[in-house]
């Protein structure tokens, strides 16, 4: 007779445990925005180059997401909006996730570069770098300003998506990445102003810890003043038009007035509300976000009909 | 005694090994499309050491 004995404590990782540590959230808008960036490029793209572009983008963005969650499994454990990720919950270790995050930057460096062009692939090697490194592990836990810095590594996807069409950066894509840059802050803070508990539990510095919720409140209105000249001027570039400058006024009419009302409010008027303008403004970001790669996409399909621009 | 009945361990190895599979087969779909995809676009390469193909290139002008 033969005994079999198995361990199980019930924690080992399914596939998407896997699947969540590349953070599919975040690799959707990476996905989207880079997506914009190749197709408005003035350099046609041969389609299936184009997807496997974009894909491997994606994938460098969620190696990244897994060398973040690797290094910041220690703060995660602590938030409540971070606790049930793989890492703190003890279904994937720290070392997988490590392994995993940097298998997978090699792996979407190398087929950049080849589907694309080793331009486009060294951006993406710098991208992975600077969200891993300069972001995650040198400046999250050490300024404020940690939102703002770590903005430049999700704006770079359109650069990157640019790049993979003309095999460098322009005007144009320098005003894709503005606009991601500048419009991170006030996503973030405004998603700070009601989830504050959980940031200062964990030590990490969000302004709305270190300086306060009426200046991250001024914070928000100064970015959004900041980033609708930009938005704007965006539309007088070669992948601008009409079309674009309108959704672009009307988009930064409401994000304005969202951050003005914002500003305006207390902290006991906004608990009273449960946060009400804050989360419709930081629901709103996403829109305005979408909205503004929608209206470049719509712009380089008029292009191609011989209408839109100017 | 034959084992007749998978715990429930071995499913979600099963499912984890399922999904590496897909990921791996979908790679490969990826590097042959790519490769048809840059072939069939007629780049003036020769094949074996991608060197540009000279008699392919067109004549420079006589001075």
């Amino acid at each position: 007779m033969a005994d079999i004995s198995t361990f199980d404590d019930g924690q080992e990782a399914q596939f998407g445990d896997y699947i969540a540590l590349l953070k599919p959230r975040v690799m959707s808008l990476v996905v989207f925005t880079a997506m914009v960036g190749l197709l408005v490029a003035p350099v046609p793209v041969h389609p299936f180059v184009a997807f496997t572009a974009i894909l491997f983008i994606a994938l460098g963005g969620g190696a990244s997401g897994a060398l973040n969650m690797w290094y910041d499994a220690d703060i995660d454990a602590i938030m409540r909006r971070t606790r049930s990720r793989p890492v703190p919950s003890g279904r994937v270790s720290a070392g997988e996730a490590l392994g995993l995050g940097l298998g997978l930057s090699g792996l979407s460096v190398m087929m950049l570069a080849l589907a694309g062009n080793l331009f486009a692939g060294l951006f993406l090697a710098f991208t992975i770098f600077f969200y891993a490194v300069v972001y995650t592990i040198w400046l999250k836990r050490r300024t404020p300003q940690n939102i703002v810095i770590g903005g430049a590594a999700g704006a770079f996807p359109p650069m990157i998506g640019w790049a993979v069409a003309t095999g460098g950066i322009s005007l144009e894509s320098l005003a894709m990445f503005a606009i991601v840059f500048l419009w991170t802050p006030p996503h973030f803070w405004s998603l700070a102003l009601f989830m504050k508990e959980d940031y200062s539990n964990a030590g990490v510095p969000m302004l709305t810890v270190t300086h306060g919720r009426p200046a991250t409140r001024r914070h928000i209105l100064a970015y959004t003043l900041v980033l609708a000249p930009v938005a704007l001027a965006t539309a007088f570039t070669s992948i601008g038009g009409p079309l674009y400058l309108a959704v672009s006024l009307a988009l930064n009419a409401v994000f304005i007035s969202g951050a003005l009302r914002i500003l305006r409010r207390t902290e006991v008027q906004a608990e009273a509300d449960s946060y009400r303008a804050e989360k419709r403004f930081f629901r709103f970001s996403l829109a305005y976000l979408f909205g503004h790669f929608t209206a470049l996409l719509a712009e380089a399909a008029l292009h191609s009909f011989n209408l839109g621009g100017w | 005694m034959a084992i007749t009945r998978d715990h429930e361990l071995h499913s979600r190895r099963f499912g984890r090994n399922l999904g590496l599979a897909l990921a791996l087969a979908v790679f490969v779909v990826l590097v042959f499309g790519l490769t048809i995809a840059k072939v069939g676009r007629g780049d003036k390469m020769q094949a074996f050491d991608h060197q540009p193909r000279t008699s392919l290139l067109p004549p420079e002008p006589v001075k």
